[in-house]
């Protein structure tokens, strides 16, 4: 029978064979499709064996890529043929041309389920596979229960019950809300004690997908899983049919290891003390033979366990072992095993601890990056990009961007934007990443997306240190003969801004700027000539004394772009020109843009965005998560709230830059008076302020500036020195064994971070640690940022965390070595529990040749959980009235207060969110304040002070605090009290006058607010 | 879901089986046999067995004038795949005897059927030699 049975079919298909050309074999399937046509039409005359031979032409014509859009009823209509050689064809068929949402397939549903349950096995078999095939929702919603029923019947044969698990799994995966597998854990546990490896088999697959969806359902599966790995893996009672060169059916083995890896965790000792025993015996037990296929089955169940100990998580000593497997099948000649190894290692990156040993690979796997097959040099690609980290960035973004000029098309565009995103994400130091950026435009241009020299644009603006650097490259890129726009586009806007940093360089003087940048303008298109146009209206600006020739031919260009079709560059010359022309006011509008507020970077978003959804990419991106969360090098991860996206940069708008003018034009004074000679060695300061930075004081906000950090330096000894008399450097200055000299008073520096959230915490050579707060109610954001200023890495970085009882702090991981002139941010979580003044400590120590080790006071202060809150006349007095003395209400006298006013008090106050209410107390000499406190026991309470001066002797008062709880009153009374004698002050002068005279807060009492209590008491 | 799709193409690009998984309009199957028989038709023997393509994983296996395809996703093991490849190859052999080209274009339909006996919905069902070909050769004895 069969094909050589149906003569017809024989020639059509060596007529198609024969056929010379693609245009022939058009014209003899065109033929034979018309031919089938009209004998369809009279179909009555068909005999079943005419239907069969055309039906199976259909198929082949559709298999040669045509459209065959009749005959599908023929088709279908064979499923009801009485006789088994035609109801055979009619399944295969439709399986093969119909999808589940065709029409047809309904009126096949009733003859299907009569062949499922009836009792002709081979038509059980057929009917099992057209739906696991192509069964869709009403299939499900009539055949589910029968085909439930098939698989666990202990009559039926295994070769129905094999396909019957298929089915299933195709129904419930499709339709998992109208197949019921409640109770099935049990059916699933003993279908797994079948012996029939034909059964097993499949029901491993239906096992995977029902774990897959619910694997709390099935633990009871778990032992049976290892149970069946055991049984294949020792070769008991394997039918010799089931063995492949010898190896028990590699498949199972593999499919159940897969099982096994849908589990999240094997709990008990013994099951996994087995499965660790099989698995052991196949890692040490697999050796590579001559025969191909043997080797190859071998492999795939290595491969598999593999992938089965990293998903269990194994202990050190296995994971090891996995990676020295896999740094032994990297550098194998064989190229499929090499392939798998480069894979399995992307997988490994998600396992921890094992990274610094897959380091160790690092030159093997840049090698793959070479070799002559794209599959190998993806997968070492992916794997070079899921390992790197800040200590190895240098070496793997240069060999990715040495590799981007011979790189195949189909790879450059990937291979950029991973460049870009790894030397952003881990640059050791900022100028590095601004020549891996240029290099990276200058090589692959064309696969340089527009996000990328935005970004690079924003670290420039935003690093005042790196700004002549960036210049400069810049300038010198401008000299090649050939340039990409890019290109132009990121040298003009660099060089419109910068290039007077550079003015006493040979051939950078304003004429040379300009003339080289005009000498591309012809070049580019129109989205490039408005950043033309702005570059040569900065340059203008900045050409002091001004230049009649040069404002000629600048001026004559924006005439003559001033009745330009395109409307943004007709705008541009137009304004530009009018502005220039005002002379002195040209100064003010076209000074220097001011800095970016830091956003989270585009790319990182974009490739995160274009991961496609598998298994070990998301695993790759939860590691990179991880590594943003604990210590991201230069980048600020926080979502920026309410900031435009970047790609609203709006780097050249006029209307942005006037209202900031006044103070970037400051920025740019400082910035000719400073530079080129002092390259200062700060790490960028990220904020998300914008209107912070710009208009905050220069002291204390961010880092300070170039000239008051060289000055800082001259005289390190004189001012540096830690006032051991303070007070209020409670920081055990006796147990710091340094010879570090901090920069700046370490007092003064924590003074001025409990007024603000950002600043700079401690200064010393060799590192600076900032320190960014963001606070909400009782909770806390604290950043660290720790910034080595060398060129050399501080190893041995610790911080450790001495949290006051009243908060929780928790700090992520802080990185062991912090590399040159990068910048690691440290989050840290505070939690208020209840009221106290009790300070928090920070212990870091760094190594940089002696060991450094300094206490710091960490600015999470009772003021920080407070809330302003302002109170009317009608809301206090009530309130006032309604808490009525100790311990609610304390009163005290205090003495020895600092001389000040009532309105500095009142500032003062208010600078501590004590909102002052003005016109509340009708004495002038008195002053009334509210606010909200929050902590986790107290939640938010209502706090009213009132405080009584003397005009007469300004250094007494008496104060009045009320709270709903008595910690809490106590605490703020002495809170404010410890302000009001001690004023925190910026001046050097000699420490502010101790509190002597104050007789109620002995040290010993202030941790016991009972005592305290009492002892106000009387 | 694992497997994919089987295609077993010739060196001249045509198309001798093709078994699909997944619904795929003909020309969306059109435009991605081209793309795959090119890829992998120009790889040379040192090349690795994987080709990465959109969403899926090619093994191949060339075997004399015929290329042996299989496109699966990342639910599979590469190397499994690859010697299920050669068990199908061993299956036809047992039944045609020394299977090549010819055999599987004038017995299209005994192609399919072993096929059908080895995977199901994207899974493989049977591994069994003599179980595979068990309703087979019911049929010619029939």
């Amino acid at each position: 029978m069969a094909l050589s049975g149906m003569r017809g079919l024989s020639v059509f298909i060596s007529d198609v064979r024969n056929c010379p050309n693609k245009e022939q074999e058009r014209l003899r399937v065109d033929k034979e499709l018309g031919n089938i046509r009209t004998r369809f039409k009279n179909e009555k005359g068909l005999t079943p064996y005419e239907k069969k031979k055309y039906v199976w032409k259909m198929l082949y014509i559709y298999m040669l890529g045509y459209d065959v859009d009749f005959g599908h009823m023929e088709a279908v209509s064979l499923i009801s043929a009485p006789k088994y050689p035609e109801k055979q064809v009619g399944y295969i068929v439709t399986s093969s041309l119909l999808n589940e949402n065709h029409d047809f397939l309904r009126l096949a549903i009733n003859t299907v389920r009569n062949d499922i349950i009836g009792r002709n096995e081979t038509f059980q078999c057929l009917a099992l596979t057209l739906v696991g095939n192509i069964g869709g929702r009403e299939f499900a919603e009539s055949l589910a229960p029968d085909v439930q029923k098939l698989l666990i019947s202990s009559s039926c044969r295994p070769l129905v019950r094999k396909k019957a698990a298929l089915c299933l799994l195709r129904l419930y995966r499709k339709n998992p809300d109208v197949v019921n597998v409640d109770g099935w854990s049990d059916r699933m546990a003993q279908l797994l004690d079948e012996r029939d490896l034909g059964v097993l088999t499949s029901s491993m697959s239906l096992l995977v997908a029902l774990v897959a969806n619910n694997h709390d359902a099935y633990w009871s599966c778990l032992p049976k899983c290892v149970k069946a790995l055991e049984r294949l893996a020792r070769n008991q009672d394997i039918p010799q049919e089931y063995t492949y060169y010898g190896i028990p059916s590699p498949w199972l083995q593999v499919k159940t290891m897969r099982a096994l890896q849908y589990f999240p965790t094997i709990e008990d000792p013994n099951t996994r003390r087995s499965l660790f025993e099989v698995l052991q015996r196949i890692l040490m037990g697999t050796d590579v033979v001559k025969n191909v296929n043997k080797n190859n089955a071998s492999h795939a169940v290595l491969f598999e366990a593999l992938a089965l100990v990293m998903h269990l998580d194994a202990e050190k000593e296995i994971m090891s072992q996995c990676v020295a497997l896999l740094g032994k099948f990297i550098a194998v000649r064989e190229p499929n095993i090499r392939y798998l190894g480069l894979e399995n290692m992307t997988r490994m990156l998600m396992v921890t601890d094992v990274q610094d040993i897959i380091k160790r690979h690092q030159a093997q796997i840049i090698t793959s990056l070479k070799d002559p097959d794209i599959s190998i040099r993806r997968r070492a690609l992916d794997l070079l990009y899921g390992m790197c980290d800040v200590s190895n960035t240098k070496d793997i973004v240069e060999e990715l961007l040495q590799y981007l000029s011979t790189a195949d098309f189909a790879m450059r565009e990937e291979l950029s934007l991973k460049a870009a995103i790894l030397a952003e994400k881990f640059a050791p130091d900022l100028s590095w990443y601004v020549d891996v950026i240029l290099q990276l435009i200058d090589k692959a241009g064309d696969f340089v997306s527009d996000d990328i020299w935005f970004r690079v644009v924003q670290f420039v603006t935003n690093n005042e240190d790196l700004q002549p650097y960036a210049a400069v490259k810049a300038r010198e890129y401008l000299d090649k003969p050939a340039i990409h726009e890019t290109m132009v586009k990121v040298s003009a806007y660099i060089l419109g801004e910068y290039s007077h940093l550079l003015a006493r360089r040979p051939g950078c003087s304003p004429k040379e700027i300009f003339s080289i940048i005009h000498e591309k303008l012809p070049t580019v298109s129109t989205s490039t000539i408005p950043i033309l146009l702005s570059t040569y209206a900065k340059i203008l600006m900045h050409t002091q004394p001004s230049d009649p020739e040069l404002q000629n031919q600048i001026w004559a260009i924006f005439r003559k772009y001033e009745s330009c079709i395109d409307a943004e560059i007709q705008q541009r010359a137009v304004e530009y020109f009018a502005l220039s022309s005002k002379g002195a006011a040209l100064m003010d509008i076209m000074a220097e843009m001011p800095k970016f507020p830091e956003r989270q970077s585009a790319l990182i978003k974009k490739a995160e965005d274009t991961e496609t959804d598998t298994a070990e990419q998301s695993a790759l991106k939860l590691r990179a998560q991880q590594q943003t969360s604990n210590a991201l090098v230069v980048t600020d991860q926080r979502p920026a709230n309410g900031t435009p996206p970047v790609s609203e940069l709006g780097l050249v708008k006029v209307p942005s830059m006037s209202n900031v003018d006044h103070s970037s034009a400051d920025h740019g004074v400082t910035q000719a008076n400073g530079t080129l000679t002092v390259v200062d060695p700060q790490p960028p300061e990220p904020s998300a302020d914008l209107l912070g930075d710009l208009l905050g004081p220069l002291a204390i906000e961010g880092p300070p500036g170039s000239a008051v950090q060289s000055e800082r330096n001259l005289v390190p000894g004189t001012e540096g020195v830690p006032n051991a008399d303070d007070a209020l450097a409670i920081a055990p200055v006796g147990e710091q064994t340094n010879t570090v000299q901090p920069i700046g008073n370490i007092a003064e520096r924590f003074q001025a971070l409990c007024l603000k959230d950002s600043g700079v915490l401690y200064e010393d050579p060799y590192i600076q640690i900032g320190i960014k707060a963001d606070w909400r109610a009782h909770q806390g954001r604290l950043v660290l940022f720790l910034g080595n200023k060398n060129t050399s890495p501080l190893v041995s970085v610790q911080a450790l965390i001495l949290p006051p009882s009243h908060l929780k702090m928790e700090l992520s991981l802080v990185p062991d070595t912090i590399p040159p002139r990068a910048q690691v941010q440290c989050p840290l979580e505070v939690i208020n529990l209840r009221p106290s003044r009790d300070v928090g400590v920070l212990d870091f120590s760094y190594k940089f040749g002696t060991h450094v080790n300094v206490k710091l006071r960490l600015p999470a202060v009772l003021n920080k959980f407070l809330q302003p809150i302002s109170v009317s006349a009608e809301e206090f007095f009530p309130q006032w009235r309604s808490i009525s003395g100790p311990p609610l209400k304390l009163q005290e006298v205090v003495r020895g207060v600092r001389p000040m006013s009532v309105a500095e008090m009142a500032n003062l106050f208010n600078s501590f969110r004590l909102i002052v209410c003005p016109g509340l107390d009708p004495n002038a000499n008195n002053l009334v304040a509210s606010t909200t406190f929050y902590s986790e026991s107290t939640r938010a309470m209502l706090c009213l002070i009132r405080i009584e001066t003397d005009p007469a002797d300004r250094t007494q008062l008496r104060m009045t605090v009320a709270s709903g709880e008595p910690t809490l009153t106590f605490e703020l009374k002495e809170f404010i009290k410890e302000q009001l004698v001690s004023i925190p002050t910026v001046s050097r002068g000699p420490a502010p006058p101790l509190p002597q005279t104050q007789p109620t807060s002995a040290p010993a009492a202030l941790s016991d607010p009972g005592a305290m209590l009492a002892g106000l008491l009387h | 879901m694992g497997i994919r799709f089987i295609l077993m193409v010739n060196k001249q690009g045509q198309t001798r089986l093709a078994q699909y998984y997944e619904y795929l309009t003909i020309e969306e199957r059109r435009a991605l046999e081209g793309e795959i028989v090119r890829k992998c038709l120009t790889r040379t023997e040192q090349q690795c067995s994987f080709v990465e393509h959109r969403k899926y994983k090619i093994v191949y296996r060339r075997y004399a004038s015929l290329f042996f395809m299989v496109g699966i996703d990342n639910e599979e093991n590469e190397l499994a795949i690859l010697e299920f490849i050669h068990l199908v190859v061993e299956t036809m052999d047992r039944h045609f005897g020394n299977v090549c080209e010819l055999d599987i274009m004038f017995h299209l339909e005994k192609a399919h059927f072993m096929l059908e006996e080895m995977v199901m919905n994207g899974c493989i069902v049977e591994t069994s030699k003599s179980s595979i070909l068990t309703p087979i050769q019911l049929m010619d004895r029939a």
